[in-house]
C-alpha cells in the first residue's frame, strides 16, 4: 500500500531528481503565497510530471500548439500547482508567474484553464472528465494519422466517478494504444483513505477487466516510471499506469496526512517545508 | 406567409441530411452519438463516413468529453443524443469540458420537448433551453422546420465555438421561406402585423402562423417572428416589433421559465416593458401521450395561441387606457 512507497536511492536520474526537488519547492512557495490550494495531491504527482515533461513528452515550449505534440491532461485539476511549476521549469512561461497563483487576474487559476496558460491542454477541475477528453484527442490523433500520444493523469479518488469507466470502456473499444492513463494512487481523498470512503481495490484488476494494459509502479521512482512509459504502445490496447505514491510526498508533516489535501501551509509551515526539501535536495545532489 | 404544403419532415431529418452533405464538404466534421443514431438521424453520416463516426454507447458524459477532445484537436464534432440526456446527464461536462474552455463542440439534441410523446416525462426535455441559455458562451439554436434545420446545421458548423442545436422528433410542415439563408443570431419575420407580435421557436412557429391566420380572419393582425436563435438574441428586431405592436406573445415547446419567453422578457424589461403572455409548459413535467394530444393538453394549439394573443391585446389596451 502507499505507505511503503519511498524515494529510491539517488542514482542515475540525478537531473530529474533535481528538477523534482525544484518543482516541490515551487509548489510550497506558490501555495504559501496563495494561502489556499492543494499541496497533498500536488506533491504526490511531482515525479510523474517531472518524468513526463523532462523525459517522455514530445513537447516544445516554443511551439506549444504544434499539432504533432504529445498531449497531457491533468484530470485531477486540483493538483495544478505541480503542473504549473513543471510547465514553468520546462520553459512554457516565466517562473515569476507562479507567484500569482489564485490571484485575481492571474493566468494561474485555482484549477487549470487551457485558454490562459501555455502548455495546459485542457481546462479541468470538475473530476472525472479528463480521460474522456483524452479519448477524443487520441481518436483525433488516429484520424490525422499522427504519432502523438495522449497522457492523462487521474487522481485515485477521481476513479470513483462513473465517467472514468465510460471513458475506459471507450478507449478499449477503440483500441487506443496511443492513450495512457496514469493513476496517482496516493490512497487518500478529502474525507479519508479511499478504501474507507469508497473502496477502489482491486484497482489494477478493474483497469485490466476494462481491456487496458496495466503496469503498477512506485510513482516516486524515475526508473520504474520511465520503464513503464517506455512500454506504452507495444500492446494494441491503451495503457494504465497505477503509480503508487504518497500524498504530500517530500514534506514530513504533510506525508500521508489527509488534512493536507486542500489546505495551504502558513508562512512558518512553508518555511519548514522548504528547509526540508532543500536539505533533501542537497543530500541528493552531492 | 402561409404554411407551405409539401412533405412533412422532422427537424432531426433536416439535421441528418445536412450532416452527410457536411461530411463531404469538410473533413474536419466528425459525428458522435450515444446509441441513438437512428433516432437522432446520424446513422446516414455513420454509413457514409464510418471512420469519422464514433458511438459512445449509452454514456452521455463520455460522449461530451470525447467531443471536447476532438474539438481541442481541430475537428468539428457534432455530439448527438436526446435533449434530455445531452443536457441533464452531461450538463456539468458541457459546462466544464466544452463551454468553459470554449471548445468548438456542437451539441445536437433531438427529441426535445413534450412531442417525443409516448415515452413520457423521463424523456421529455422541458428545461434544456433554460439550462443551456444560462451557460456562459453557449449559442442556442432552435430550427423551426426540417428545411431550416438543414440550413442551420451548416451555419452551426461554420460558427466558431460551442453551440446547442435543439431538434424535434415529430414530422412537421415547412414554414420558413426557402429563399432566405440561415444566419445565427437573426430573427426572421414570417408575417407582418401591427396589433401583436408573436415570438415562436421550433415546432411552435407553425402553430403561431396558424394562429395568426385565424386571428386575421377576425381582424387582428399579428406579426410572427421566428426566433431560431435564442442566444445571442436578435434584440434589435425584437424591440422594433414590440415597439410597433406594444403587445407580445411567446410560444415554445419548453417551460415558460427561462427559455424563449424568459429571453424575450429579459430583453423587453430593460427598454420596452410591454405586456408579454408566455405560452409553453407551465411549471410541470410532461406525460405519455401522442404528440398532438400532448400539445393540446398543455395548451399549445393554434386556438390556444390565438386566445393568448387576445389576452395580450387586452392587457395592452388596459395599460394604455
Amino acid at each position: 500500500m502507499p505507505s511503503a512507497v519511498r524515494f529510491p536511492a539517488p542514482g542515475k536520474y540525478r537531473e530529474l531528481e533535481r528538477k523534482a526537488c525544484a518543482i516541490r519547492q515551487d509548489v510550497i512557495r506558490m501555495l504559501t503565497a496563495a494561502g489556499s490550494g492543494h499541496p497533498g495531491g500536488s506533491l504526490s504527482a511531482v515525479e510523474i510530471l517531472t518524468a513526463l515533461y523532462f523525459q517522455v513528452l514530445r513537447v516544445d515550449p516554443r511551439q506549444p500548439d504544434d499539432p504533432e505534440r504529445d498531449r497531457f491532461i491533468l484530470s485531477k485539476g486540483h493538483a495544478c500547482p505541480a503542473l504549473y511549476a513543471t510547465l514553468a521549469e520546462r520553459g512554457f512561461f516565466p517562473l515569476s508567474w507562479l507567484e500569482d497563483l489564485r490571484r485575481l487576474g492571474s493566468p494561474l487559476q485555482g484549477h487549470p484553464d487551457m485558454r490562459k496558460v501555455p502548455g495546459v491542454e485542457m481546462s479541468t477541475g470538475s473530476l472525472g472528465q479528463g480521460l474522456s477528453v483524452g479519448v477524443g484527442m487520441a481518436l483525433a490523433g488516429r484520424l490525422r494519422e499522427s504519432g502523438y500520444r495522449v497522457y492523462v493523469l487521474l487522481g485515485d479518488g477521481e476513479c470513483q466517478e462513473g465517467q472514468v469507466w465510460e471513458a475506459a470502456m471507450a478507449a478499449a473499444h477503440y483500441r487506443l494504444r496511443n492513450l495512457v492513463a496514469i493513476v496517482d494512487r496516493n490512497g487518500l481523498q478529502i474525507d479519508g483513505p479511499t478504501e474507507e470512503v469508497l473502496a477502489l481495490e482491486p484497482l489494477a484488476d478493474k483497469w485490466k477487466a476494462f481491456g487496458w494494459s496495466v503496469i503498477t509502479v512506485n510513482g516516486h521512482d524515475f526508473g520504474e516510471l520511465l520503464s513503464a512509459f517506455e512500454s506504452v504502445g507495444y500492446a494494441r490496447r491503451p495503457t494504465a499506469i497505477i503509480a503508487r505514491t504518497v500524498k504530500g510526498k517530500g514534506v514530513s508533516f504533510m506525508e500521508n496526512q489527509v488534512d493536507w489535501h486542500g489546505k495551504a501551509p502558513n508562512r512558518e509551515q512553508g518555511e519548514q517545508a522548504l528547509k526540508e526539501l532543500q536539505e533533501r535536495g542537497e543530500a541528493t545532489w552531492r | 406567409m402561409a404554411v407551405n404544403s409539401g412533405p412533412l419532415l422532422a427537424t432531426r431529418e433536416g439535421y441528418g441530411r445536412a450532416l452527410v452533405e457536411l461530411g463531404h464538404r469538410d473533413e474536419r466534421v466528425v459525428v458522435l452519438d450515444a446509441d441513438l443514431s437512428k433516432s437522432t438521424q446520424t446513422a446516414g453520416f455513420a454509413r457514409e463516413f464510418p471512420a469519422r463516426f464514433f458511438n459512445a454507447g449509452v454514456a452521455e458524459a463520455n460522449l461530451i468529453g470525447m467531443a471536447a477532445g476532438l474539438a481541442a484537436s481541430g475537428f468539428i464534432p457534432f455530439a448527438s443524443t436526446f435533449a434530455i440526456f445531452a443536457t441533464q446527464r452531461a450538463l456539468n461536462q458541457i459546462f466544464q469540458s466544452v463551454a468553459y474552455p470554449g471548445l468548438n463542440v456542437k451539441i445536437a439534441a433531438s427529441h426535445a420537448g413534450i412531442t417525443v410523446g409516448e415515452d413520457g416525462a423521463s424523456h421529455q426535455a422541458v428545461d434544456d433551453l433554460a439550462l443551456l441559455r444560462a451557460m456562459p458562451g453557449m449559442t442556442v439554436v432552435v430550427p423551426a422546420d426540417a428545411y431550416e434545420a438543414y440550413q442551420a446545421t451548416f451555419a452551426v458548423a461554420a460558427w466558431e465555438g460551442p453551440v446547442y442545436l435543439r431538434l424535434g422528433r415529430p414530422a412537421a410542415p415547412v414554414v420558413t421561406p426557402p429563399e432566405k439563408p440561415f444566419a445565427i443570431g437573426r430573427i426572421t419575420v414570417l408575417r407582418e402585423g401591427d396589433d401583436v407580435t408573436i415570438c415562436a421557436c421550433g415546432l411552435m412557429v407553425g402553430v403561431a402562423l396558424a394562429a395568426a391566420e385565424k386571428l386575421s380572419a377576425e381582424g387582428i393582425q399579428a406579426a410572427v417572428l421566428n426566433v431560431s436563435t435564442l442566444k445571442p438574441l436578435d434584440t434589435e428586431t425584437l424591440l422594433a416589433y414590440a415597439a410597433r405592436s406594444r403587445a407580445v406573445v411567446t410560444v415554445e415547446e419548453h417551460s415558460i421559465i427561462g427559455g424563449l419567453g424568459g429571453a424575450v422578457c429579459e430583453a423587453l424589461a430593460a427598454t420596452m416593458p410591454v405586456p408579454v403572455v408566455r405560452m409553453g409548459i407551465s411549471d410541470s413535467f410532461g406525460q405519455s401521450g401522442k404528440p398532438a394530444e400532448l400539445l393540446a393538453h398543455y395548451g399549445l394549439t393554434a386556438q390556444d395561441v390565438a386566445q393568448a394573443v387576445k389576452k395580450a391585446i387586452e392587457r395592452k389596451e388596459k395599460k394604455n387606457g
